[in-house]
């Protein structure tokens, strides 16, 4: 059996699987749940200073799948809507209750340091493990001057960051925006002001849909929406990306990154933590299927590792990082062919219109008269997209030929207007 | 009338026979298995779990096929029922888990909860990988009688639990009527003692094969030698006809009809009638009247004295016989059993109706030519009589932990009342019967 247990930044779990702040998060009630249903640890639902806000109705939107699987989810929730004394009495209850869970506190009060200065100690009072800044909701806070609107200023994140360095021992964790263009500004300014760790993504502006009897985005308020916050497995590849860039950027690199975004299963958590995530977080799946998918997440995980020989996460975090590479490394002179399995193939003829209307014409459409969908190798570029559309799995494959060309790349390759003369 | 009695082998070449009787319902393959687990909806307190007699976490299993979790997957599912193979070939999940599944109110097709159940414990049996471990030897020891699935379920656990347990089999084989009864291309390649061979290689479990309670020992013998006792002994008798003539060579019990089929290797040696007739309303009956169309006999019918909605065998199974071309005769009893030359030639019926509550002749009567007649009305509790072991309804009467009345004697399987006569019910009688010892043992 693989052993799960996890140190991020200082913060012990049993298991790396975490519960983001969000409404999984937002009472004792949930968060005793959670951990009896084996997460290993949450970070609680967002506070703020009192007086609590208040949210609207209807708060959230979803895009489903054919078979009615949530692929997409926004909200339109702000931060906790509960007294901030309610809230820490109940942190330090189940702190005290559960000393082996990783509890971390979400803040987000004001950009000015006594705000800062003064929520600190009554957190750290709780016996909580650390805390997460949100520099990222992007709607409704923002428009009062915090969380996204804080993370997307790189000097207000290196800022608050040291106030809070300063003002507490506890581990602080910058959880950052995607609605950014480059998330190293953000990440560089939370290591600046001596953040322990980052923690991404937080959703992304969104409008899920608009209802075209009312004429109005998804979810509607009384006859208006507004965007909201997208997350769920659709918003994966963007959050990959964005760990994979801190995890590989020379400035950046090493700093501990707890990664969320869209993980839904132990394949998507492994994922992550191959791009240096050295913890995970959860929110939409919990709220589309409830916590008991953490169980699945565990012996998935430790299954995979026993089957990989790794003994502990730290066998396999960021073992991927060293392979994502900027474009121009890779290898131009690698080559691959469609192939068709044949007897896979129900002939729906989806890999040859594909191919002819939009990419190479490298896919036919009959053999001897009859209906018959074959690659003509001069003409495949090799791109993905026949296999990508074939509904069949497996019946499309990709493989490598011998293109008996050397590893070159695009620094030296003749087109390149700017190519390095080729070191021979 | 034909006069010749006409039983013969090698009624259909090698090849036919091969088809008929491997794979009734071949395996999904793996694209097929994941299409069908993004079914499941992954319910709350799902219904599926609660309609299995074993309580299989039916979401989390199918959820694990999905994340390409098999390992765990077929974990949830033989830490609940460690005949989960069997049982996914052989559960009538039409009345169990698929008939629960809420996708027969969404969408009036529930989730394959077996098929996919075979993909799992498939792919754990093809890798090979031991997921149990003993538990700390307590140094206690069970005997355990009966080595079907409610004896074999019984010793998995205690053996798990960290006991040594000694299974006492009447047979050269282990399995019951997983190995002896159940229909041959429900369960083909010898998948009986493939599971055998991994539930018995958790350890701590010594095999005595040959060895009948009653014959080579008694209750109480086991009952001073041992900390407890687990009994399955299942059903081994069979009920008769009373009619005349079912003494007759070409009439036969149902179920050893279907045995000798199990245990035979090469079927173009196995005769079997040109015309059949089969008596019974019951899965023993479908299953004989199934099997003997696929060995090769021309004319099968099954002949049930009452009408369709009191036949045990599930519509589903019904279905499978006719479609086998099997026809089902409703409102007939057996009144002679026919002879020419002091063989069976045929059989006569009496017609009935429901008098007042009862099945009762109208007068009427017709008679069908047979080769061979295959009695299927039912089997019975046959085993000895045990001083103070109360019995039921002429089963054995346990509580619900399954506890009989002699003290340190625990029973399950079809030999106890009250059960519902399937695999997975006497798989669980058996796990029960292993927590209730276990919790005694070590109190
Ligand atoms: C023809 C047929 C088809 C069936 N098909 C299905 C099906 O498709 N699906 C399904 O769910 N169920 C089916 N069943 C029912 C299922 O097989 C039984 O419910 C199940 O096998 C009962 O398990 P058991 O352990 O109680 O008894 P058994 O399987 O009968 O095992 C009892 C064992 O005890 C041994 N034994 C008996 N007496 C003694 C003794 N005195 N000393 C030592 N050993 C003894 C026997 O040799 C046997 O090995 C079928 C039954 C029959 C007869
Ligand atoms: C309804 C809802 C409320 C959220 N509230 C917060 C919050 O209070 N603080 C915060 O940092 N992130 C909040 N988030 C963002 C999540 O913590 C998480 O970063 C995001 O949903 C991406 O993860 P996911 O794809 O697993 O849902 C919220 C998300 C949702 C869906
Ligand atoms: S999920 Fe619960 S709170 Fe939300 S709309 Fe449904 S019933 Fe109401
Ligand atoms: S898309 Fe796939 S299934 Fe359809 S014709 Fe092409 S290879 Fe065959
Ligand atoms: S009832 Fe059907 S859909 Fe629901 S969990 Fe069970 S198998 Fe899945």
């Amino acid at each position: 059996m693989a052993d799960l247990r996890t140190n991020f930044a200082g913060i012990k779990s049993p298991n790396p699987f975490w519960l983001a702040s969000a409404p999984p998060t937002d009472k004792a009630y949930n968060v005793i749940r959670a951990f009896q249903a084996g997460w290993g640890g949450v970070v609680w639902k967002t506070l703020g200073e009192d007086p609590p806000v208040v949210n609207v109705t209807s708060r959230y939107g979803a895009w489903h799948d054919g078979n009615r699987r949530v692929m997409g989810f926004n909200n339109i929730e702000l931060i906790t809507d509960r007294p901030l004394a309610i809230n820490l009495r109940e942190i330090k209850e189940v702190k005290r209750d559960w000393p082996d869970r990783a509890l971390v506190v979400s803040l987000m009060v004001p950009c000015s340091e006594d705000s800062w200065k003064n929520i600190l100690p009554l957190v750290e009072e709780t016996g909580a493990d650390g805390i997460e800044l949100n520099f990222g909701c992007p709607h409704g806070m923002s428009e009062r001057g915090m969380g996204a609107a804080v993370g997307q200023v790189p000097e207000y994140v290196e800022m608050v960051t040291r106030w809070c360095k300063q003002y507490t021992r506890m581990p602080v964790i910058v959880k950052l925006t995607p609605n950014i263009s480059n998330i190293l500004g953000p990440a560089r300014a939370a290591k600046a002001g001596g953040a322990d760790a980052v923690s991404l993504i937080n959703t992304i502006n969104s409008i899920m849909s608009v209802n075209l009897d009312k004429m109005a985005p998804e979810p509607v308020v009384d006859g208006k929406g507004t965007h909201g916050g997208y997350c769920g497995p659709a918003v994966k590849p963007i959050a990959l990306n964005m760990v994979a860039e801190i995890a590989r950027t020379l400035d950046t690199r090493g700093m501990p990154i707890s990664g969320i975004g869209g993980i839904t299963t132990w394949r998507d958590a492994a994922e992550f933590m191959a791009l240096g995530s050295g913890s995970v977080q959860v929110c939409t799946a919990a709220m589309v299927y409830g916590f008991k998918i953490v169980e699945d997440m565990i012996d998935g995980l430790s299954n995979w590792m026993d089957s990989q020989g790794y003994a502990t996460l730290d066998d396999f975090v960021g073992k991927a990082v060293p392979n994502v590479t900027d474009w121009q490394y890779l290898n131009i002179n690698h080559d691959l062919k469609a192939r068709i399995n044949q007897d896979l193939c129900i002939s729906c003829g989806r890999c040859h219109i594909v191919c002819e209307d939009t990419s190479h014409q490298a896919i036919t459409k009959e053999k001897d008269g009859k209906r018959y969908f074959d690659v003509v190798d001069a003409d495949c570029v090799g791109c993905n997209l026949c296999m990508i559309a074939c509904p069949v799995p497996e019946c499309i494959t990709m493989e490598a030929v011998d293109t008996d060309r050397p590893y070159a790349n695009w620094t030296t390759h003749p087109n390149n207007p700017m190519a390095k003369v080729a070191a021979e | 009338m034909k006069d010749l009695v006409d039983i013969t082998a090698g009624r259909l070449s090698p090849g036919v026979l091969a088809e008929n009787f491997g794979d009734a319902h071949p395996p999904l393959t793996p694209a097929q298995a994941l299409v069908e687990a993004d079914r499941c909806l992954f319910c709350y307190d799902a219904p599926c779990i609660t309609a299995c007699p074993t309580g299989i976490d039916i979401p989390s299993f199918i959820r694990k096929i999905g994340t390409g979790n098999l390992k765990g997957s077929a974990t949830d599912i033989l830490s609940a029922n460690i005949m989960g193979g069997m049982c996914a070939r052989v559960c009538p999940t039409e009345i169990l888990c698929e008939q629960a599944c809420v996708r027969n109110t969404y969408e009036d097709k529930a989730v394959q909860i077996g098929a996919l159940q075979r993909r799992a414990t498939d792919w754990l049996f093809d890798q090979g990988v031991q997921i149990f471990t003993r538990a700390p030897l307590t140094g206690k020891r069970v005997a355990v009688v009966g080595g079907g699935p409610a004896g074999l379920s019984a010793a998995h656990k205690l053996a798990t639990l960290g006991h040594d347990v000694t299974v006492y089999e009447g047979r050269a084989k282990l399995g019951g009527l997983n190995e002896y009864g159940i229909a041959a291309y429900k369960t083909p390649h010898d998948f009986a003692q493939q599971e055998i061979d991994y539930i018995l290689a958790i350890g701590g479990i010594t095999v005595v094969t040959d060895w009948m309670l009653g014959r080579d020992g008694s209750l109480d013998d086991l009952a001073k030698g041992f900390d407890a006792v687990f009994l399955g002994l299942g059903l081994t008798g069979v009920n008769a006809l009373n009619a005349p003539g079912e003494e007759l060579p070409g009439v036969e019990n149902a179920v050893d009809f279907i045995a000798k089929l199990r245990q035979t290797a090469d079927l173009t040696g196995l005769p079997i009638g040109r015309r059949v007739v089969v008596i019974g309303g019951g899965n023993t009956a479908i299953d004989a009247a199934t099997q003997a169309k696929r060995l090769g006999a021309e004319d099968v019918t099954l002949v049930y004295r009452r009408g369709v909605e009191t036949m045990t065998a599930t519509p589903v199974e019904q279905d499978w016989a006719q479609t086998n071309g099997v026809k089902i005769k409703h409102w007939a009893k057996p009144v002679k059993v026919e002879a020419v030359n002091g063989a069976a030639s045929g059989i006569t019926f009496e017609y009935t109706t429901l008098k007042g509550g009862a099945v009762t002749g109208t007068g009427e009567t017709f008679t069908l030519a047979a080769d061979q007649i295959f009695k299927a009305i039912g089997q019975t509790y046959a085993a000895p009589e045990f001083s103070g072991l109360a019995l039921e309804k002429g089963r054995i009467q346990v509580d619900a932990e399954r506890r009989t009345s002699l003290p340190k004697v625990w029973a399950g399987g079809d030999c106890v009342a009250g059960g519902q006569d399937l695999t997975v019910a006497s798989v669980e009688d058996g796990k029960q019967a292993a927590l209730s010892i276990h919790a005694t043992l070590t109190a």
